[in-house]
């Protein structure tokens, strides 16, 4: 081994800012080698995956409208990745919020005004909260593993959608598609221009409170001291229980409003996908953003970017989408790696005397 | 064939990539690696082996391929855990999405093509054994080569000085190391073999479970697997245990929906995932039990003090 790591007296203020840009550009320069050996020019096709979605007004309201519910979920769980809580379902909530909200819609068509969509809002909230509660509880009451639990909750929170999609909750006039009826009126999160809704202010808003809550408020202390110095924090008082409780509500009430955002204001409808793995790329959202929910901001855009690319590519090189998902893959490998920079630097070994 | 003898067959068909995959795992969580890559790895290993054996007609190149792309693809894993200190959750997390994107992406041309099959064994005597024979004695390889999995990994962990080391390793590695112990060397190793591992269980998937390549093909198997870990409270032939009794809760599943009881298929789907979560509560809950089998360095980075 030439090189060793040697742990730095403090974080690097300079690695903090340039890490994640170091990790842009490592993943850039993979995905050109990626689209070399597909059999495309590395340049031509790096243009039409990040530059050009940017170069019309319809496709920056297409990456505002996807960057929505990323950016939204992405914050939550930057908040409760930095308390050391791992919720890794957010798919799953995301999906339970966006059924609990839609029973309005779907259950009570008659309610049509200001206040049902309010209501609609505060469900999916709710959902998405109780589904991330269930890991929390499961953890703190019988000790399981949060990670695997949350993760188990996706597949059934989808099966669920499934059946009611292809069951209760299907369109009677629908013509026997699983889908459920069309949300009309103030069931759509109105417009703000084009394809952008109001998610979008909403993604904000929650972007602005968390980065408040964090900074200001004492609960925002605990979760940066529950997450640093565990047991320093058990002496000040916080309780791990609680940590993990109010990580999990919280992750899971933001998952549950994207969900609903999204089936409201971006497709209109519940159908068997509501999601292309939204809530798993918002834990590539939340490491890019370096587990700030400010971060997570300017993460969720450029991981929209990510999405946008593979469809553009898809339409102008006939490669396949599903570059996307694979991109996002190496993008959060390089994030992890040159997170390393913040804590460490790497020194030359002098000799082999020591141990490898 | 009788319903029942067809109902243990694939109850040993579904149980076989589980067991693969938590086998490889174990190892890899004893000595003191988390490693939650285990889905990406197995996605990766059952296109990689699909793919070999579509283009060669054979079915051992899969199987070769399979085990090959699950220790290509945790390469940048071990690097990042081991050489880097990343964090092992999001490092392993990281992949996963990416061996469920790179094989979707690069299997997209393989959807429905045909693929090859691994050959059932014929044992002579054994495999005419009446009932017994053709339920027991009739699987790919790969099926044997699980148990066998099992038992040199349990010789291995507890019976040899090499698994000594991985365990002591697994329990305290800066004790370890201040032994003399290579802590990131005995870790890379144990890495790559669980790679081999989930990778041949991913191959196991598209070679013999269905013969086919299909997007996401192995449905949360590989965290299934990862459970089964836990759920064993890392012990070999415990793991043995509960990747038979999850292949048992899949395969119910597959038989209550096929004869129609007028439960929703959905829920009879979900059930290996809430069986898992019941799994984990009941067996976590006994706090004794886990804490006393937990390898104590899991998930911790190492990084030696000179």
């Amino acid at each position: 081994m030439i090189f060793v790591l040697e742990k730095r007296e403090a974080p690097s203020p300079l690695w903090r800012w340039l890490s994640p840009l170091l990790a842009i550009a490592l993943a850039v320069l993979a995905g050109a080698v990626m689209f070399a050996i597909l059999g495309h020019d590395p340049a031509a096709a790096l243009y039409v995956y990040f530059i050009e979605p940017l170069t019309s007004a319809w496709s920056i309201e297409e990456l505002i409208v996807k960057a929505t519910p990323l950016v939204m979920t992405g914050a939550g769980l930057a908040m409760a990745y930095r308390a050391n809580v791992w919720n890794i379902g957010a798919e799953g909530q995301l999906i339970m919020g966006a059924l609990a909200g839609s029973m309005i819609p779907i259950l009570t068509p008659g309610w049509n005004d200001p206040l049902a969509l309010l209501a609609m809002l505060i469900l999916a909230a709710a959902g998405g909260a109780l589904w991330g509660w269930i890991p929390a509880v499961l953890k703190n009451r019988f000790n399981a593993n949060e990670i695997l639990t949350s993760l188990m909750l996706v597949y059934v929170a989808q099966l669920f959608l499934d059946w009611l999609v292809r069951g209760p909750w299907r369109d009677p006039k629908g013509f026997n598609f699983p889908k459920s009826v069309t949300f009309e009126g103030w069931h759509v999160l109105p417009a703000i221009s084009g394809r952008v809704h109001l998610g979008a202010i909403l993604a904000l808003l929650a972007v602005l409170i968390l980065w408040w809550m964090l900074a200001r408020m004492t609960y925002g202390f605990s979760v940066r001291v529950m997450g640093s110095a565990p047991r320093a924090g058990l002496f000040a008082g916080f309780s791990a229980q609680k940590t993990t409780t109010a990580a999990f509500l919280l992750s899971g009430a933001l998952a549950g409003l994207a969900g609903i955002s999204e089936v409201s204001g971006s497709i209109g409808q519940l159908q068997p996908s509501i999601s292309p793995g939204y809530g798993f790329t918002a834990i590539i959202v939340a490491f890019l953003g370096r587990l700030s929910p400010l971060g997570a901001l300017f993460a969720g855009l450029l991981l929209a970017l990510t999405y946008l690319g593979g469809e553009s590519a898809q339409l102008a090189l006939n490669i396949s989408d599903k570059v996307a998902q694979a991109f996002q893959g190496i993008l959060l490998f390089f994030i992890l790696a040159s997170d390393t920079l913040v804590n460490y630097r790497f020194r030359r070994a002098a000799s082999r005397e020591g141990r490898t | 064939m009788t319903m029942l003898q067809a109902v243990l067959l694939t109850i040993i068909t579904a149980s076989t990539p589980l067991l693969l995959a938590a086998v490889g795992e174990l190892v890899v969580e004893r000595a003191g690696v988390l490693n939650l890559g285990v889905e990406g790895m197995m996605a990766a290993g059952a296109m990689a082996a699909f793919a070999a054996g579509h283009y060669t007609g054979n079915p051992w190149a899969g199987v070769l391929a399979g085990a090959l792309a699950g220790m290509i693809m945790v390469l940048p894993f071990a690097f990042l855990t081991q050489t880097l200190a990343t964090n092992q959750v999001a490092t392993g997390l990281a992949l996963t999405l990416l061996g469920l994107g790179l094989s979707g992406l690069l299997g997209e041309s393989f959807v429905g093509q045909p693929g090859v099959r691994l050959p059932r064994l014929h044992v002579p005597g054994l495999s005419d054994i009446p009932f017994i024979g053709p339920v027991v004695f009739s699987h790919d390889i790969l099926v044997y080569a699980s148990f066998a999995l099992v038992a040199a990994v349990a010789w291995f962990l507890f019976g040899t000085r090499a698994g000594l080391i991985l365990r002591a390793i697994g329990v305290n590695h800066a004790a370890a190391h201040a032994l003399g112990y290579p802590v990131i060397k005995v870790r890379y190793a144990a890495i790559l073999f669980g790679g081999a591992l989930a990778g041949l269980a991913g191959a196991y998937l598209s070679l013999s479970y269905t013969p086919q390549w299909i997007e996401n093909m192995t449905a949360g198997r590989g965290w299934i697997a990862l459970a089964l870990v836990v759920f064993a409270t890392w012990r070999p032939l415990r793991v043995l245990g509960g990747a038979y009794l999850f292949g048992a809760v899949w395969i119910m599943g597959l038989y209550v929906q096929a004869a129609g009881f007028g439960v929703p298929s959905q829920l009879l789907t979900a059930l290996p995932y809430i069986v898992t979560i019941v799994a984990l509560v009941i067996i976590s809950r006994n706090r004794t039990l886990t804490l006393t089998n937990t390898p104590a360095s899991i998930g911790i980075p190492f990084v030696p003090d000179r």
